[in-house]
């Protein structure tokens, strides 16, 4: 089949040297690292614009920034953290990294392909950076690109547009690959109902990115050649309707937050059973659940729309389907709950971070079903409840799901340990710098301070320096836990192959995996999480 | 790894394929012109879709893929139609 | 598919020369629900709008010469049988008449870029193109309708344009022997994405034209 049957202990880490073999290789985990490196990077500098921004507000009145300053931030904060970091984040790094070797399989269905889609990312992002600076006049349009301010304002909309449909076609790319590879490439023996539930969860996430992302393409495209041909789609004075452009946009974007949240709870399915060693609670549930969460979630575009004018009959109907979406989300917390009762609870840092995803998720998704009221959401919409609604979703749910995985598999990924301790501490001081920041939101939110403003009404004072305290304390929390993987890394003790004792196929092999994950194609004969210790019989 | 047990599909299936399509095509021109009034669009989206299905089934083979394929392309067109009828929930009682 | 499965792990590695057939078929149908998705955020936007403005948007097909539409939707069917033909005679190793039935949808294709040349340049002749002034001064309905028709078209001709460098590609590598009568993914995908340009104006032509 192939000569390089991996002798010792070479694996992909090593196996070839050089920046070239890294920027030109087509191995699921190097690319899985790539966009590793990347998306931290931007995270990193986009979650920076947000502490500048929160200490803005530390003050009612113009503080360190202007607001023309302020609302460029906030786009580009909002442009880097949705199209960049959480979008691509898990489905890219980690379905990457560990897809194939969890169905069996050596490498995806397309590895060049999947080169390919790197670098149209790499690409999208970086123009999406370029347009920031570009002239001097950095978008501010906000994330959402709504008309008719985003066909008029002066900035430089159509590179950001550009760069988001360039990182919206790697998204494509990307969901395609994955779907051809699980259905192709399983090892044998793995019939559906064997796939583990991460790869269950990377399914559903593929399909909507390959069905709900052209969308959100073409209609940025329309508002390209809005501003460049003027067509007039969305502009009333030629008889265009600016609601169309907010249908559109959510026909995508609103199913791009399951394209978000779904990859996350795929990981800590994998978490939960693994750190109680016990079978997941509800197998099956929880796999449809998924695939019911991105049909659903397909069709509640409209709650983003309560008070843009849509006909009474579509908000009640939005209003319905949203608190549908609410049932196999629910689903999934139950068998969370339940995959711990009664197991052999090993309380390791990605336990902690999946625990406390499914406290902040909780804690979001009831805010959501706020929003999804239409009588709650007319009080509440464009306020700050709104941003912490779907920061908790966001941030305490995938980018939690993220800190998760990447604990989780770090061992797998670079073969050392980190040090659990420090670990501890960092999701301490993490998880209480994420509810001093956003918690105070909702209340403030409620209390009628609207988003995007770099000023307030002095009574929010309070609400406002607990916020830009518990920013700083979440900052802290993101370097102390940043700097503790980064050193051991290269630093730390060497891992074993399954040092959290887990059973799906990417802890039977060694860590760091070799370059083509499996010297024979396993034979699957069972489900993903049969236990065989004394604790579960 | 290679298309041995591909399907081949004649020429003259092909040839009269094309005949099918080019007498809807005819129909649908024709249709037209006797104004249905409201009937009209209804008539020229009908044939559209006809026509549709065949250059999938024959045209794309998708008569002899598996049930997988074709459920998903039938998915896909369900998908969008229900996009369409949900984005009219609101424009049709605006 | 059992086979299929066996057969694909091996397809894959890095040395292998092709890649499994079925494998590489649902990549580009997969890819092909994308294009039906892409143009699908447009033909939601001709729905809506001809909900609204159904009067306008008969006016302004009038402007249309159904009769180049007309020609154009035979052109294309008859290249996407011969593109279909085509696969036959690969798979019967009839390699010249594969090429040669692939040259002839090339040449079709070429004929549609004539036709869609000569509609333009009429249109530009009116000075009707989205910004003009004479396009600014119609009823809204007809803005749209313009608006729409060349977004649609345009888009659909830059498929049309990538379908024929495929198509090219194709040829040559007919010749080379990389496609031959064991493999012709990359001939059936092309295939593939060139029925797809048909689709689309099986819709587009009577929603543009036919609706006078």
């Amino acid at each position: 089949m192939n000569n390089q049957t991996s002798t010792a202990p070479l694996n992909y880490l090593n196996h070839q040297t050089g920046l070239w073999s890294w920027l030109s290789s087509s191995d699921h985990k190097r690319i899985g690292l790539l966009y590793f490196y990347c998306i931290v990077t931007f995270f990193l500098s986009a979650a920076v614009l947000g502490l500048l921004m929160k200490i803005e507000k530390v003050a009612p009145g113009q503080t360190i920034m202007t607001a023309q300053t302020y609302n460029a931030m906030f786009t580009l904060h909002g442009i880097i953290m949705i199209f960049i970091v959480v979008i691509p984040g898990l489905a890219a790094v980690f379905g990457n990294l560990m897809l194939p070797i969890m169905i069996g399989a050596k490498d995806v269905a397309f590895p060049k392909l999947n080169l390919f889609s790197f670098y149209l990312f790499f690409g999208g992002a970086c123009l999406a950076l370029y347009s920031q600076f570009a002239n001097g006049h950095a978008p501010d349009t906000g994330w959402t690109f709504y008309v008719p301010y985003s066909a008029e304002a002066s900035s430089n909309v159509v590179l950001a547009l550009t760069a988001a449909f360039t990182l919206g076609f790697a998204s494509i790319l990307t969901g395609l690959n994955f779907i051809v590879t699980i259905h192709t490439m399983r090892a044998p023996g793995m019939t559906w109902f064997r796939m583990p539930l991460f790869p269950w969860s990377l399914y559903a996430t593929a399909w909507i990115q390959l069905l709900a992302t052209p969308v959100v393409g073409i209609t940025l495209l329309m508002v390209i050649a809005e501003r460049t041909l003027h067509v007039g789609f969305f502009d009333p004075k030629l008889g265009g309707d600016p609601v169309l452009y907010q249908h559109l946009f959510w026909i995508y974007s609103h199913p791009a937050v399951y394209v978000m949240i779904l990859p996350a709870m795929g990981v800590v399915t994998e978490i939960f059973p693994t750190f109680s060693q016990k079978p997941v609670f509800g197998y099956v549930p929880i796999a449809l659940s998924s695939l019911a969460i991105a049909l659903v979630g397909y069709f509640v575009w409209g709650h983003h729309m309560f008070t843009s004018g849509m006909s009474y009959e579509s908000r009640w109907f939005f209003s319905l389907l949203t608190f549908l979406v609410a049932i196999p989300s629910a689903i999934k917390v139950f068998n969370w709950l339940s995959t711990m009762y009664g197991g052999s609870v090993d309380l390791q840092p990605p336990l902690l971070y999946a625990i406390s995803f499914i406290f902040l998720f909780t804690i979001g998704g009831f805010t959501g079903l706020t929003l999804g009221a239409v009588a709650t959401d007319i009080q509440v919409h464009n306020t700050d409840f709104v941003v912490a609604h779907f920061h908790y979703i966001i941030f305490g749910g995938m980018g939690f799901g993220f800190f998760a995985a990447i604990h989780y598999w770090f061992p797998k990924i670079y073969g050392r340990l980190y040090h659990i301790r420090w670990a501890n501490i960092g999701w301490g001081i993490l998880f209480t710098g994420f509810n001093l920041l956003y918690f105070p939101m909702f209340i403030m939110g409620i209390q009628g301070m609207p988003r995007r403003y770099y000023d307030y009404d002095p009574k929010f004072q309070l609400g406002q320096t607990i916020s830009t305290i518990g920013a700083v304390i979440l900052f802290i929390g993101l370097i102390t836990m940043i700097s503790n993987l980064i050193y051991h890394a290269k630093k730390g003790a060497l891992a074993p192959a399954n040092p959290w004792h887990g059973v799906t196929l990417e802890w039977q092999i060694p860590s760091p995996p070799p370059h083509e994950n499996f010297d024979e194609i396993p034979v699957i004969t069972k489900g993903p999480y049969v236990f065989d210790n004394p604790y579960t019989k | 790894m290679d298309n041995h047990d591909s399907h081949i599909t004649s020429y003259a299936l092909n040839f009269k394929v094309l005949l099918v399509l080019l007498i809807l095509t005819l129909t649908s021109i024709l249709v037209i012109k006797f104004h249905l009034g409201a009937f009209t669009v209804a008539m020229a989206l009908l044939l559209a879709s006809i026509k549709c299905t065949i250059v999938l089934t024959y045209f794309m083979h998708l008569k002899f893929e598996s049930l997988i394929l074709r459920l998903m392309v039938g998915g896909i067109f369900l998908l969008f139609a229900i996009i369409i009828v949900i984005t009219f929930i609101d424009y049709y009682f605006r | 598919m059992s086979t299929t499965e066996h057969n694909s792990h091996n397809a894959h590695s890095e040395h292998s020369e092709y890649i499994d057939s079925d494998t590489g078929k649902m990549g580009m149908w997969l890819f092909l629900f994308t294009e039906i998705f892409l143009f699908g955020g447009l033909f939601i936007v001709y729905a809506v709008m001809r909900s609204k403005y159904g009067e306008d948007f008969h006016q302004a097909a009038l402007e249309l010469n159904a009769f180049i539409g007309a020609t154009n939707t035979v052109v294309l069917l008859v290249s996407s049988m011969t593109v279909a033909m085509s696969l036959t005679a690969i798979q019967k190793d009839q390699k010249n008449l594969a090429i040669g039935l692939i040259f002839f949808t090339i040449l079709l294709a070429g004929v549609f870029l004539v036709n869609k040349y000569f509609e333009y340049g009429h249109k530009f002749s009116l000075n009707l193109y989205p910004g003009s002034d004479v396009m600014r001064n119609l009823p809204h309905g007809e803005i749209m309708f313009f608006g729409l028709y060349f977004l649609m078209t345009g888009l659909h001709l830059f498929h049309v344009v990538v379908g024929g460098i495929l198509l090219t590609i194709i040829i040559f590598k007919i010749k080379s022997g990389r496609i031959n009568k064991e493999h012709f993914l990359l001939h059936e995908n092309g295939a593939l994405y060139w029925h797809l340009v048909d689709l689309i104006w099986i819709f587009l032509f009577p929603l543009l034209y036919l609706i006078t």
